[in-house]
């Protein structure tokens, strides 16, 4: 099988100009065609629905860009929200106060970084695959959780805890401001740090990597364990949204976050991959969603649509990977 | 017996803990080694076994199929409306229908990943959320329960009433699992089209110099995938007697960890027919003998995923000294 085109990789780069174009249309769409679309409250439903799969989708980018695949973000997430749930609840559950939740927070941020370094760590020291030992961690981290609460629900959280999910501050919802904070630290880890270019030259070629004197095992950990602190970050924020908790919660999303990377530009490979273009496939997608849904489809609906405007990507992209291979020959 | 060891590590590596798990749980539940546990845990496993042989085909040849039990969830849809104009149909009418849309649904992975360079795994994410979304939009959610008699009555090839009264039974989805096994055996050791696509899934360019045609292996691969998808759908309605659109959602990552457990590697050119089958009874063994030994159901799939977990990182120690390999997924 040849290796499709990597896409161009330029500082802006026709990746974010076409998403965006992609972005534009749709917009432009589902402005005609539903008059509530084009309105401050559907702009702020998406801006509170985004952020969930947005936290979910950066846990999966840096994994995917190192050449893996981390398929236990859903329920690392759910476990580390169990974790501040059993917290918050062992100090009294709706009485509980603001110093529960920070300590629930550090240990659910703990929890999740414990699991993804495992992950890390059989991955690098065993050489099994990604896909095979995510989906270990997958099963055996719902398992622990349907263990530990019989397959029901927590709830009962203090008041203080539902406007991390709902709130405003400035008149930007509180979650979104939260993604944003997130996605920029990813953002300057990928583009400027150390960690991020070893992650990039890693899924380029892991051998090569190894032979120029980095340190592979090493990131392997680092990496998985980065991608489950997201991964509670994200069921920190799930737990406020829903205000509740529940072993598969969000368990749809897992495929949507590896629809997400890839129609951000990710490599499927691994090697390329930044942080921007994935945002604003994000964004696109839940526009979609929602457009959709003021037309009167339901989520299944707009699950088949993703699923089909990730294949109209791919093939536009080989088809205009062909193209200019083609003109490039003649100007030879 | 060195042979066997070295051709296949993975698989005797497998089979021992099978074995080791088998006298353990005989010891400690003496219900274990009944012919009424064997024959329900054949009987649970098969529908698993059918999709773990196709998907071993895809694998071989250097893909990954995520979206095969959705599709198989298309199929039983698909079957369950052409049935009604047909008259109700019969066995061979539905097995007919059943593989015709399963390669149709499979070659629409293969027309992506040959025709339009999509690798595997992103293909049939979409091909997934595609057929998932849409069938879950077209059905509205509703299953189908008056199905035709031949369809939803229970079949078995054989029964045998145990000393104690009880009946020991395989129902009509081992005898297909069997045969689905054995046809599979044949293609991939004994065509010269299974000798291709190993060839293919271990040196994708080498076997394109060698002259076999990528094309052509795909399409085999994700149709072969595709009418066992259609053909596990059609046995487990027997099994379940009803047609439900979300029922197989989710058993994909099951049935993958299951084949690649039994050696079949990611990235292609490995794997056994016998492999798939031990890593689905591992699984399944484990399951049996903790329910047997009075565990909360809760804890299974705990102690599964701690199992494959604790599998791995013992078991690919030594494969890390070999020719380091990048996975094309």
């Amino acid at each position: 099988m040849t290796v499709p085109s990597l896409g161009p990789r330029g500082r802006i780069g026709p990746e974010v100009l076409g998403l965006l174009g992609f972005l534009l249309l749709v917009v432009l769409v589902f402005g005609v065609a539903a008059p509530r679309f084009l309105t401050a409250a559907n702009f702020g439903s998406i801006a509170f629905q985004l952020p969930e799969l947005g936290l979910l989708t950066l846990a999966m980018l840096i994994p995917l860009i190192s050449g893996g695949i981390n398929l236990a973000i859903v329920y690392t997430a759910n476990l580390s929200g169990l974790t501040l749930a059993w917290v918050l609840n062992s100090y009294g559950g709706v009485d509980a106060g603001p110093g529960a939740f920070v300590m629930g927070s550090i240990l659910a941020l703990g929890v999740g970084s414990l699991v993804g370094l495992i992950e890390g760590l059989v991955i690098a020291f065993s050489g099994a695959h990604p896909i095979l030992v995510s989906l270990a961690m997958m099963i055996f981290v719902r398992g622990l959780g349907e263990y530990l609460t019989r397959g029901g629900d927590i709830s009962g959280f203090p008041a203080f805890v539902e406007p991390i999910g709902h709130g405003l501050v400035a008149g930007i919802p509180v979650p979104l401001l939260i993604f944003g904070a997130a996605a920029l630290a990813w953002h300057v880890l990928l583009s400027h740090t150390r960690h991020g270019f070893a992650v990039s030259m890693i899924g380029s070629n892991a051998e090569a990597a190894r032979y120029s004197g980095l340190h592979v095992r090493r990131t392997l950990v680092l990496i998985y364990a980065l991608s489950g602190l997201m991964c509670a970050v994200a069921g920190i924020l799930m737990l406020s949204r829903f205000n509740s908790v529940r072993v598969g919660h969000g368990e749809a999303l897992l495929l949507v976050t590896v629809l997400a990377c890839f129609l951000g530009g990710v490599d499927p490979f691994g090697g390329f991959g930044r942080v921007g273009p994935v945002v604003l496939a994000l964004v696109i997608l839940q526009v979609l969603s929602s457009g959709l849904n003021l037309l009167g489809a339901n989520q299944h609906l707009s699950t088949a649509i993703w699923g089909l405007f990730l294949i109209a990507v791919m093939i536009l992209r080989t088809l205009a990977a062909r193209w200019r291979g083609r003109s490039n020959r003649k100007e030879i | 017996m060195a042979r066997l060891l070295r051709d296949y590590p993975t698989e005797s590596k497998l089979l021992a803990v099978l074995a080791l798990l088998f006298v353990g749980l005989s010891m400690a539940s003496p219900s274990f080694l009944g012919l009424v546990n064997l024959t329900s845990l054949l009987n649970n496993s098969a529908v698993n076994v059918i999709w773990a042989v196709g998907l071993l085909v895809v694998l071989i040849a250097g893909g990954i199929d995520i979206s095969f039990a959705v599709a198989a969830s298309v199929i039983q849809y698909g079957v369950a409306y052409a049935l009604e104009p047909l008259g109700g149909g019969n066995w061979a009418v539905g097995f007919a229908l059943a593989i015709v849309l399963g390669v149709a649904l499979g070659w629409i992975n293969a027309t992506l990943v040959h025709a339009f360079r999509i690798i595997t795994i992103v293909a049939t994410i979409a091909t997934f959320n595609a057929f998932f979304g849409l069938l879950m939009w077209l059905s509205a959610g509703r299953g189908i329960y008056s199905l035709p008699s031949w369809w939803s009555q229970r079949t078995l090839i054989w029964e045998h009433q145990t000393a104690d009264g009880t009946w020991a039974e395989l129902n009509l989805a081992v005898g297909v699992m069997l045969l689905c096994m054995a046809a599979t055996w044949v293609l991939i050791r004994h065509t010269t089209i299974g000798r291709q696509l190993y060839a293919f899934g271990d040196n994708p360019e080498g076997a394109r110099r060698l002259g076999i045609r990528p094309g052509a292996m795909w399409f085999i691969a994700f149709g072969w995938m595709g009418a066992m998808a259609g053909i596990a759908g059609l046995v487990q309605v027997n099994i379940t007697r009803e047609v439900v659109p979300n029922a197989l959602y989710g058993r994909e990552l099951d049935v993958l960890a299951a084949v690649v457990l039994g050696g079949a590697r990611l990235g292609g050119g490995r794997g056994s027919v016998i492999g798939c089958l031990l890593g689905v009874l591992l699984m399944a063994v484990t399951q049996n003998g903790l329910n047997l030994l009075g565990v909360s159901p809760y804890a299974f799939k705990m102690v599964v995923g701690a199992i494959i977990l604790v599998a791995i990182s013992t078991s690919n120690v030594e494969l890390v000294r070999g020719r380091p390999r990048r996975a094309r997924t």
